[in-house]
């Protein structure tokens, strides 16, 4: 497998095929060569592959009048333009049309909506706008006003409308540039020596180049493509799911199964946003989506929420996070369920915020004041997203705590082929209700798991008042006694943990014991595997084991972790789930492998470093 | 729903001793709420008090509704949450200036803004109570306070233009001693849909004690406060002979019968203009101050466009089941 990711630095096996079309006139060509000069100045190895039409000058906008080019760009030796695109732009319908088949589904899609106009689209044998109609919905598609976006960056110049608009291929590329991580220079540098003399043409292009960099920042476009895995698919019926999408329908889900309504309180931040943008489209389920006026009233809105009854969720981004602690730590004390997704970025604080990291594991698990545990589950790929919303939702309806959801930029944004899903093949979902109303009080609870019964405003008789107080742990009632608060201080953690009997055992694949264990959880399980499984079909005694359950984890953990010599944690950060491993999980022989750069794991370095382990006397 | 039940104001009280300062206006309040809910045709499970912290916002827990003591400056947001949830519901906020006004005027003023169907009271004592007499953003300049020994330097909010500023519909001011007046104006602020901001000139009888005192107090508040009713001259005074009268961009005090004045020349008030100019310069005035429904203009409330754009939503769509999301546009077979 090749690990296909956003900026392609020198250390990573990586490479991206980008189809750049458009009209004769568009300037593709220059625009396709300018990527891979650039890329090659990168030190990349690239492979082009120009196609243009016959006639110089064929009719504008016409199927045949379609010019492309396409690149390759890798950090490996290749040999080919590539077969599969990572990215199509198109200028225009015709464009659209002539090349569309070879982008697959998931992959990212650039039009210019201003040449998609009624004249164009009949000219490339549309019946019906493509960008409107819904059949570009399994693309990333990125739709921009690119034609009226550079005019606009050319206004002051004084040139006329068609010289301006013939900046839109450099406007396009500076797109492209940012979401590739590429630098503008050398491409600024060709055109001053191109146009020498003509000033003006230069500015103009220039400009352009710069304010579809701009523009593309501003969107922060995320070039993440998430890599189907190589292991045989199950049959059935399928779609492309992204990360995010497949977060918000996990809920949807959820709040269907257990007969909630579902309410999300959010404030919009990079990489989390799409959840709420996707949230805001399902009305018809009694999705109740409230954008509030900053985190704290997400997460609290979304608290009032779940206090009335109402499948309660909140989503953001590490800080984001950090700004809702309080408000958790109160649905934890007053053992109110609710959902909270952190879409983890780059940190610590604004940090890379389109950059995929796992560093906000030790925020999740303690980042709120006081004795506050609570369940902290993470998703390993894009659809997995949504078998952990369901299963987040599961676990607090039916365990009366908050649960926090990891998720993270990379899977968030990746997508992948979901083996779809209909509610009745979910499992079930029973929320905590009232019993009997004698001798009830909201600190009734169940024996097993500990979960006190769920009365909700509305309910007669069962009228009570909760709060962030402490609370005597019969009665409900305000309660400040020390003996009495050190007891609802262990039964709120015993609950917690408890949830151990009620989550899957944790599974390993590859070699079930052996020499070297290594250990992953959230968005890095697509790179691991890979590694792992292609270790251990070669005969090395390898396996891994990937968390989705942090806290509680599955109660095998130890007996898995005890079948090997070593166990190597791997992690993109600086080893958070390793420090929390060495009390949860003693007596191990921990050793850890980690990155922060903003990046996933290349399959490369994996290797390199359980080679390096495996061969190292223990 | 099940028939309106009849209650009596003990009925609404729970089993929970009350623990404010001897003396404190805060039992005053509890009271006159504890008298308006009968009279709002509510059952009491359908109910919802809602507080943050502070000596105010330990209110819910003597309530024998619904209710939740949650953080510092977040009842607001939590209540609309709440509301969203549920719109059936009444919701009640309770919260104090620091609360409101510092902590939690990011959700104070949003709230005001959306118009959620809820009804804040703010218990306003120009001081922190809970935490021992640190000034709030209600002080007045120069008051000496545990934090501001040499004076506070901390120009004031006023809570009326504030609310106002944020477009409020609903705002009413009233004296921290007044049960009956409160009780029904708590009554009116329940009947109004939208967000009613209630200003109750709290006395807090340990650490700012008499700061109402001109405008509460029986022997002074008759020449020093308004009370204003809509459709009624504005008349005050202990002969009830002074009046407010426009002058320009200016509200002046008269008095009838002297200056050739006479009752007409004296404003009537009208809380419902939608033009909130005249309620602004009437909250802005430090004396006399106004109190009563100063402001009250009918528009629809948060939760009615919200849930009226969701059962829009549910009705074009209707019997749809979440099968046919996730079978919509493109899907493939893999065998
Ligand atoms: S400190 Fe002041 S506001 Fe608080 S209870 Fe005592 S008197 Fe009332």
């Amino acid at each position: 497998m090749d690990t296909k990711i956003s900026n392609i630095s020198s250390n990573d096996i990586s490479s991206v095929v980008v189809r750049f079309a458009g009209d004769s006139g568009d300037g593709m060509q220059l625009t396709g060569a300018q990527f891979a000069d650039t890329s090659a100045l990168m030190g990349n190895d690239i492979a082009t592959f120009p196609n243009y039409p016959s006639e110089i000058r064929a009719p504008q906008g016409s199927v045949y009048g379609v010019s492309g080019f396409q690149v390759h760009i890798s950090n490996e030796k290749i040999s080919t333009p590539g077969d599969d695109l990572d990215m199509l732009v198109a200028m225009n319908p015709a464009a659209l049309k002539t090349n569309l088949a070879d982008l697959s589904p998931g992959k990212m899609l650039i039009v210019d909506t201003d040449s998609f106009t009624p004249k164009n689209l009949k000219k490339a044998g549309y019946s019906a706008n493509p960008i409107e109609d819904g059949s570009l919905e399994s693309y990333r598609l990125i739709a921009a006003p690119i034609t009226s976006l550079t005019k606009a960056a050319l206004l002051d110049l004084g040139m006329k409308e068609k010289s301006m608009n013939r900046s839109k291929n450099m406007f396009t590329l500076g797109m492209v540039y940012w979401i590739y991580g590429r630098d503008k220079k050398h491409t600024v540098d060709f055109l001053k020596k191109k146009f020498k003399g003509k000033e003006i043409i230069i500015e103009a292009n220039s400009r352009a180049l710069k304010a579809g960099n701009v523009y593309a920042e501003n969107l922060e476009l995320i070039a993440t493509t998430y890599q189907v895995r190589p292991a045989k698919l199950k049959k059935g019926k399928y779609r492309i799911i992204m990360g995010n999408q497949a977060t918000a329908w996990g809920f949807i889900a959820a709040a269907q199964k257990a007969n909630k309504e579902l309410f999300l309180g959010s404030y919009p931040i990079t990489p989390a946003s799409n959840i709420l943008h996707e949230l805001v489209k399902h009305p018809e389920f009694k999705v109740k989506s409230f954008q509030a006026e900053d985190e704290i009233a997400g997460v609290a809105s979304a608290f009032g929420a779940a206090f009335a009854g109402d499948l309660a969720i909140t989503t953001t981004s590490g800080p984001g996070l950090a700004l809702k602690g309080e408000a958790i730590g109160l649905a934890m004390m007053t053992e109110i369920p609710m959902v909270i997704v952190n879409v983890q970025r780059g940190g610590p604080s604004t940090g890379l915020p389109t950059k995929t990291e796992q560093s906000d594991l030790l925020q999740a698990m303690y980042g709120r004041n006081g004795e506050s545990p609570i369940i902290v589950v993470a998703a390993n790929s894009p659809s997995n997203c949504f078998d952990m919303a369901y299963e987040a939702s599961r676990l607090a309806l039916e365990h009366m705590t908050p649960v926090l959801l990891l998720s993270d930029g990379y899977i968030a944004n990746g997508s992948e082929p979901w083996l779809i899903k209909t509610l009745g093949e979910l499992p079930d979902i029973t929320p905590r209700t009232v019993s009997k109303l004698k001798g009830w009080t909201p600190y009734t609870r169940d024996k097993d798991t500990l979960a006190r019964e769920w009365a909700i405003p509305g309910m007669e008789g069962y009228e009570h008042r909760l709060g962030g107080l402490e609370k005597n742990v019969e009665t409900g009632n305000v309660n400040m006694d020390p003996t009495n608060h050190e007891e609802m201080v262990k039964i709120r953690a015993e609950k917690v943990k408890r949830v151990e009997n009620d989550i899957p055992e944790l599974e390993v694949e590859g070699a079930a014991e052996g020499d070297l264990l290594v250990v992953g959880w959230g968005g890095t399980y697509g790179s691991l595997h890979t590694a792992v499984m292609s270790m251990s079909s070669k005969g090395e005694s390898i396996g891994l084991a990937h968390l989705k359950y942090i806290n509680p984890m599955p109660k095998n953990t130890a007996e898995v972790f005890s079948k090997f010599k070593k166990v190597v944690v791997c992690e993109l950060n600086t080893g958070q789930l390793y420090k929390i491993l060495h009390f949860a999980q003693p007596g191990h022989k921990y050793y850890k492998y980690n990155k922060v750069q903003g990046l996933p794991f290349t399959g490369s370095e994996l290797i390199m470093r359980f080679e390096q382990l495996l061969k190292e006397e223990a | 729903m099940t028939e309106n039940k009849k209650y009596t104001h003990k009925d609404m009280a729970s089993d929970q001793e009350v623990r404010w300062c001897p003396g404190c206006d805060d039992y005053v309040i509890l009271r006159a709420v504890q008298k308006a809910l009968p009279e709002i045709g509510r059952n009491k499970e359908d109910i919802v008090f809602i507080s943050g912290i502070g000596c105010s916002s330990r209110f819910p827990y003597y309530m024998n509704t619904y209710g939740m003591h949650s953080i510092h400056g977040r009842a607001a947001a939590v209540a609309t949450g709440t509301k969203l949830a549920n719109p059936d519901l009444s919701v009640w906020v309770i919260t104090g200036d620091g609360d409101a006004l510092a902590i939690g005027g990011n959700h104070t003023i949003h709230a005001i803004r959306r118009n959620v169907d809820m009804n804040i009271i703010l218990f306003n004592n120009e001081i922190y109570g809970l935490t021992k007499g640190q000034f709030s953003p209600t002080s007045y300049l120069g008051q000496k306070t545990t934090t501001s020994p040499f004076g506070n330097t901390q120009p004031p909010f006023n809570p009326g233009e504030l609310a106002i500023g944020a477009n409020s519909r609903f705002f009413a001011r009233i004296s921290g001693n007044r049960p009956k007046e409160m009780a029904s104006l708590f009554i009116e602020a329940e009947q109004f849909k939208g967000t009613s901001f209630i200003e109750v000139l709290q006395n807090c009888v340990i650490f700012n004690d008499g700061a109402f005192d001109l405008f509460n107090k029986k022997e002074t508040r008759a020449d020093n406060q308004v009370y204003l009713e809509h459709g009624k001259k504005m008349i005050f005074g202990h002969d009830s002979n002074k009046g407010l009268k426009l002058n320009g961009l200016e509200i002046e005090v008269v008095t009838i019968g002297e200056n050739g004045i006479t009752e007409e020349d004296i404003m009537t008030h009208d809380a419902h203009d939608p033009n909130p100019t005249l309620h602004f310069m009437l909250v802005r005035m430090k004396n006399p101050i106004v109190t009563g429904v100063i402001r009250s203009v009918k528009e629809m409330s948060f939760d009615e466009r919200f849930v009226g754009q969701m059962k829009e939503q549910l009705e074009a769509s209707k019997g749809i089941i979440f099968d046919d999301l996730v079978n919509a546009g493109q899907t493939y077979m893999l065998d």
